[in-house]
C-alpha cells in the first residue's frame, strides 16, 4: 500500500526532499498509565487462574463442609458494601484532585483507606472463624481454593492500603504535583480493579457457593 | 506445640552443615574450582579498582544498551553451566550400560536433567532474547531509552537473582529432582520433602517478576515511543516479533506465577490443590503450567524469527519479501500459541474430540511458520548474498528448523503421540527446534549486532569454526535420539540394560563433544576479536551496509542514541536515508532529557534473593526481616522524585563532533 507509493516517488527522477529528523526536542508520550493498565491485565490473569482453580476444585469437599455450610451471606453483604463504597469515595478523591484541592483529596483518601481496612477486618474475622472451626485451607481442596482466591484479593487490598497511606504522605510533602497525580490515577485503577474482581468473587464464590 | 521455638531453628531454619555436599567428590571439586575462580575474579576486580566503575557504569545503569549487554553476559555464563549439565548427562548415558552404572548416582542425575532444562530455558534463552530485544528495540524505533528505565534495571537484577539461587542450589542443599516443570504429586511435599523444589519455586518466582516487568516495559516502549512517522506497518520486522513476544510474556507469565504460588501453598501451608488426597487435582497443575509453558516456547522463537528477518535482507541486499504476510504470520502464531497447550499431554486422556482439537490447532501453526520460511527464501532469491557469519547461522536454521518442525507435526498427531510421548524422540524434537531455531537465531543476532554494541566486528574465522562445530555437533547429538525414540527409549533414564542401544548414545556423546568445541571456539572468538579490535574496528556505524535505524548511529551509539529524533518514511528507514544521500546534522543540538542511574534495582533484587533463600530454608526470622526491608526500600525509592537530568547541548555537540571527525577520517 504505502510501500508502492514510496517506490513510485523513488522512481520519479530526482529523489524528493524528505526530512529525516525532528529538529526540535521530541517528547514521547508518557506511558505510565498504559504500563500500569498492562500490569493490571497481568494481575487479572493471576486471578483468572485462581478462579479456574476454584472452578475445578470448588465442589471437592473431601467429606468436609460445603459452601452452603460455611459461607455467611449477611457478613459478606456488609463486606461487599464497604468495598463498593470505598470505590465511590476514591472517585470523590479523584474529583477533588482534578480541582487541585489537596485537603479534600486527602480526606476522601483517608475515608477510602478506612473502608478498605474495614473490609480486611471483616474478611480476617471470617477466616479466623473458619480456622477455629477446623475448616482451614488444609481441610479440603474446596477450602484451599476458597482461602487462596479470597485471600489473594485481600492481600491486594492490604497492599492497596499501604500504597494509599504512602501516597497520602507524599501528597502532604510534595502537594498535588503531576507525578503525584499520575500515581493517584494508577492507584485509582488498582482500587477499582480490585472492586471488579471482588464482584466476581462475590457472585462466583459466595452467591453460587451457597447453592446446594 | 510440643517443641518450644528454639533460636537456632528460628535463625537457620533447616539449614545445617549436612546441606553442604562435602561428601560428594564431584560437587566438592566443582565447588573448590568455582570458589577459586570467584576469588580470582573478585581479586582482579579489586586489584584493578574496577568496583566503582562497574557499580557506576553498569550495575546501576538504566541505559537500555548496557542492560541489554548485561542480560547477554548472564545468558552466556549460564549457557556454560547448562551445557556442563548436558555433557555430564551425555557421558553418563554413553557409559551406563549393563553392569556399569556410570559415574552419576540417580538422585544426582535427576537434579542434573532438571537443572539443565530450567537453566537452558529460563536463564539462557530468556536472558539472551530479552537482552537482544533490550539492546535493539529502542534503537530500531528511534527512541532514547525504554519507557521505564528503572524497571528495566530492576528486571535484569531480578532475573540474575533467580539465576544465582539456582547456582546456589549446587553447593547449598540440592536442586529439584522432578524434571523442569516439577509436576506434582512428585513435586509435592510428600514426595519431595527437601529443599530442591523450593529452590525451583523461588528461583522461578523471582526471575518471573523480572521477566513480566520487562515484558510490560518493552510493550509500552514499542506502543508509545516510536519515532514520528513509524506507523505499526512501518516497524522493522524484529520490532514486530518483539511486540508479539512481549504480548505473550505479559499474557503467559502471570499463569506461571499463579501455578507456582499454588504449588508453594501446597508445600508450605498444606493446602490441597495438587495433592492426591482431600480433593486435590494434579492434572490441573499440568494444564496450568503448560498454559504458560507453550507460549513460553513462542516467546523464545518469535524474536529469533525477527533476527532472521533482519539478517536475511541485509545479507541478500534486498528488501524483506512479503513484509505484511510476515507481520500477519507473527500475529497468528501469537494467537495460536494459546490454543495448543494440551498437545503436551495428549496421554492425559481428555478424549478424542479434545485431543483432535488440540492436534489440529498444533498442525495449523506450521502454516504461518512455513509462510515465514518461504518469505526468507524469496528474499534470498536473486539477492546478492554474502555468507557472513550471521547469514551462515540463518541458513543452518532454515534447514534444521524445518526438520524439527516436521517432527513436531508428527508429534501433533495424537495417536502417534501416544507412541512417542515421553520418549527420546520428543527430546530430539524440542532440542531440534530450540537449538536449531532459538539458539542459532541468537548466535546470528550476537554476530550481527556485536559491532553495533562494541564498535568492532567479531572475528569471522573463529565464528565459522564455532558455527561448523555447533551445526555438525547438533546433528551428531540429536539425530541418534530420534532413532532411539522411535525404538521406544524413554527420556530421563540414567541406566540402560540393552547393550544394542549403546552405540547411539555414544554417537550422541560425540556430538556433545563437538558442541563443546563449538562453544570453545565462540569463547576464543570473543577473545581474539578483542585482541584484534583495531583491525576489526567499525568506524562507519554501519559495517554490514544494513537497513534499519540502529545502523544510522555510531558504534557503539552515544548514551542518548539519537541527537535528533529520526523521522520515519519507510520500513527500511536507514536504507531509505542512504538512498536519499542523508546528511547527518552537525550543529543546532539541544539539551537532551535522560533518566538518572539508580542503585535501587540491584538492592531490591538482592533483598528479594535473600528473601527467597530464607523461604527455601524456612529461616522465618530472616524471612520477616527481608520482607520488611523489601517494603522499606521499595517505598523509600518512591520518595525519590529527582529521577532525570539533562545532557547539556555542549556535551551533545562535543560527542557529535567526535563522530563527524571519525566519519571524515575513514571515508
Amino acid at each position: 500500500m504505502s510501500d508502492t507509493s514510496l517506490a513510485m516517488t523513488g522512481d520519479a527522477g530526482a529523489p524528493e526532499e524528505l526530512r529525516f529528523y525532528v529538529a526540535e526536542e521530541h517528547h514521547p508520550e508518557n506511558g505510565t498509565l498504559l504500563g500500569f493498565w498492562l500490569y493490571l491485565m497481568s494481575d487479572c490473569l493471576i486471578f483468572a487462574c485462581l478462579f479456574a482453580a476454584y472452578g475445578v476444585l470448588g465442589r471437592s469437599y473431601a467429606g468436609g463442609p460445603t459452601g452452603a455450610e460455611v459461607l455467611e451471606l449477611p457478613a459478606v453483604a456488609v463486606n461487599t458494601s464497604l468495598l463498593l463504597l470505598s470505590s465511590i469515595t476514591y472517585g470523590f478523591a479523584m474529583l477533588e484532585m482534578q480541582r487541585n484541592r489537596q485537603r479534600g483529596t486527602l480526606i476522601w483518601l483517608a475515608v477510602t483507606g478506612l473502608l478498605g481496612a474495614g473490609f480486611i477486618g471483616l474478611e480476617l474475622r471470617e477466616f479466623a472463624h473458619l480456622i477455629a472451626l477446623g475448616d482451614g485451607p488444609q481441610r479440603s481442596a474446596f477450602l484451599s481454593s476458597f482461602f487462596t482466591l479470597v485471600g489473594t484479593h485481600g492481600l491486594h487490598v492490604t497492599f492497596g492500603i499501604v500504597w494509599l497511606v504512602t501516597l497520602m504522605v507524599q501528597i502532604r510533602k510534595k502537594g498535588l504535583i503531576s507525578a503525584n497525580k499520575r500515581r493517584l490515577m494508577c492507584l485509582s485503577m488498582f482500587w477499582h480493579f480490585l472492586d471488579v474482581v471482588w464482584i466476581g468473587v462475590f457472585s462466583f464464590v459466595y452467591l453460587m457457593g451457597v447453592l446446594p | 506445640m510440643s517443641k518450644s521455638p528454639d533460636l537456632t531453628t528460628l535463625i537457620f531454619g533447616r539449614l545445617t552443615w549436612d546441606a553442604i555436599p562435602l561428601h560428594v567428590p564431584i560437587l566438592l571439586w566443582t565447588f573448590i574450582a568455582v570458589m577459586l575462580g570467584a576469588v580470582a575474579v573478585l581479586g582482579a576486580l579489586t586489584y584493578f579498582r574496577l568496583w566503582g566503575y562497574l557499580w557506576r557504569e553498569w550495575f546501576t545503569s538504566i541505559d537500555h544498551k548496557k542492560i541489554g549487554i548485561m542480560y547477554i553476559v548472564l545468558g552466556l555464563v549460564m549457557l556454560l553451566r547448562g551445557f556442563a549439565d548436558a555433557i555430564m548427562m551425555r557421558l553418563q548415558q554413553a557409559i551406563s550400560f549393563g553392569h556399569s552404572v556410570g559415574y552419576l548416582p540417580p538422585e544426582h542425575y535427576d537434579q542434573i536433567f532438571t537443572a539443565h532444562g530450567v537453566i537452558m530455558i529460563l536463564f539462557v534463552a530468556m536472558p539472551l532474547v530479552t537482552g537482544i530485544m533490550n539492546y535493539v528495540v529502542p534503537l530500531q524505533i528511534g527512541a532514547r531509552d525504554v519507557a521505564f528505565p528503572f524497571l528495566n534495571n530492576f528486571s535484569f537484577w531480578m532475573t540474575t537473582a533467580g539465576a544465582l539461587l539456582v547456582m546456589m542450589s549446587l553447593f547449598v542443599g540440592e536442586f529439584a529432582r522432578t524434571g523442569w516443570l516439577a509436576y506434582p504429586p512428585l513435586s509435592g511435599i510428600a514426595q519431595s520433602p527437601d529443599v530442591g523444589v523450593d529452590y525451583y519455586i523461588w528461583a522461578l518466582q523471582i526471575a518471573g517478576v523480572g521477566t513480566l516487568l520487562s515484558g510490560i516495559n518493552l510493550l509500552v516502549t514499542i506502543v508509545k515511543m516510536r519515532a514520528p512517522g513509524m506507523r505499526l506497518m512501518k516497524m522493522p520486522m524484529f520490532v514486530w516479533t518483539a511486540l508479539c513476544t512481549n504480548v505473550l510474556i505479559v499474557a503467559a507469565f502471570p499463569v506461571l506465577t499463579a501455578v507456582l504460588a499454588l504449588l508453594a501453598l501446597d508445600r508450605y501451608v498444606g493446602t490441597n490443590f495438587f495433592t492426591t488426597v482431600l480433593g486435590g487435582n494434579a492434572m490441573m497443575y499440568v494444564n496450568l503450567i503448560w498454559i504458560w509453558g507453550h507460549p513460553e516456547v513462542y516467546i523464545l522463537i518469535l524474536p529469533a524469527f525477527g533476527i532472521f528477518s533482519e539478517v536475511v535482507p541485509t545479507f541478500s541486499r534486498k528488501r524483506l519479501f512479503g513484509y505484511a504476510s510476515m507481520v500477519y504470520a507473527s500475529v497468528v502464531i501469537t494467537v495460536l500459541a494459546y490454543l495448543v497447550w494440551l498437545h503436551h499431554f495428549f496421554t492425559m486422556g481428555s478424549g478424542a474430540s479434545v485431543n483432535s482439537f488440540f492436534g489440529i490447532t498444533t498442525m495449523i501453526i506450521s502454516i504461518p511458520t512455513g509462510a515465514k520460511l518461504f518469505n526468507w527464501l524469496f528474499t534470498m532469491y536473486r539477492g546478492r548474498i554474502t555468507f557472513e557469519v550471521p547469514m551462515l547461522w540463518t541458513i543452518a536454521f532454515m534447514v534444521t528448523f524445518t526438520l524439527g518442525g516436521m517432527t513436531g507435526v508428527m508429534l501433533a498427531v495424537p495417536p502417534a503421540d501416544f507412541a512417542l510421548h515421553n520418549s527420546l524422540f520428543l527430546v530430539a524434537h524440542f532440542h531440534n527446534v530450540i537449538i536449531g531455531g532459538v539458539l542459532f537465531g541468537l548466535f546470528a543476532g550476537i554476530n550481527f549486532w556485536f559491532p553495533k554494541a562494541f564498535g568492532f566486528r567479531l572475528d569471522p574465522f573463529w565464528g565459522k569454526c564455532s558455527f561448523w562445530f555447533w551445526v555438525t555437533g547438533f546433528y551428531f547429538a540429536f539425530m541418534p535420539l530420534y532413532v532411539l525414540g522411535m525404538m521406544g527409549v524413554t527420556r530421563r533414564l540414567s541406566h540402560f540394560d540393552d547393550p544394542s542401544l549403546q552405540i547411539w548414545f555414544q554417537i550422541a556423546a560425540f556430538g556433545a563433544v563437538l558442541i563443546a568445541l563449538g562453544i570453545l571456539c565462540m569463547l576464543i572468538q570473543f577473545y581474539v576479536s578483542f585482541r584484534r579490535r583495531e583491525a576489526l574496528r567499525d568506524h562507519t556505524g554501519d559495517p554490514w551496509d544494513a537497513r534499519t535505524l540502529e545502523w544510522s548511529t555510531s558504534s557503539p551509539p552515544p548514551v542518548y542514541n539519537f541527537a535528533f529524533t529520526p523521522q520515519i518514511h519507510d520500513t527500511d528507514a536507514w536504507w531509505q536515508m542512504k538512498q536519499h544521500n542523508y546528511r547527518r546534522p552537525v550543529d543546532g543540538f539541544l539539551a537532551i532529557h535522560m533518566p538518572k542511574n539508580t542503585g535501587a534495582g540491584i538492592i531490591l533484587a538482592g533483598i528479594s534473593m535473600v528473601f527467597g533463600f530464607a523461604m527455601i530454608w524456612h529461616m522465618w526470622l530472616l524471612v520477616a526481616l527481608s520482607f520488611l526491608a523489601l517494603l522499606v526500600v521499595a517505598i523509600g525509592h518512591t520518595f525519590n522524585y529527582e529521577r532525570d537530568y539533562y545532557i547539556p547541548a555542549d556535551e551533545v555537540t562535543r560527542v557529535e563532533a567526535l563522530r563527524t571527525e571519525q566519519l571524515a577520517s575513514h571515508v
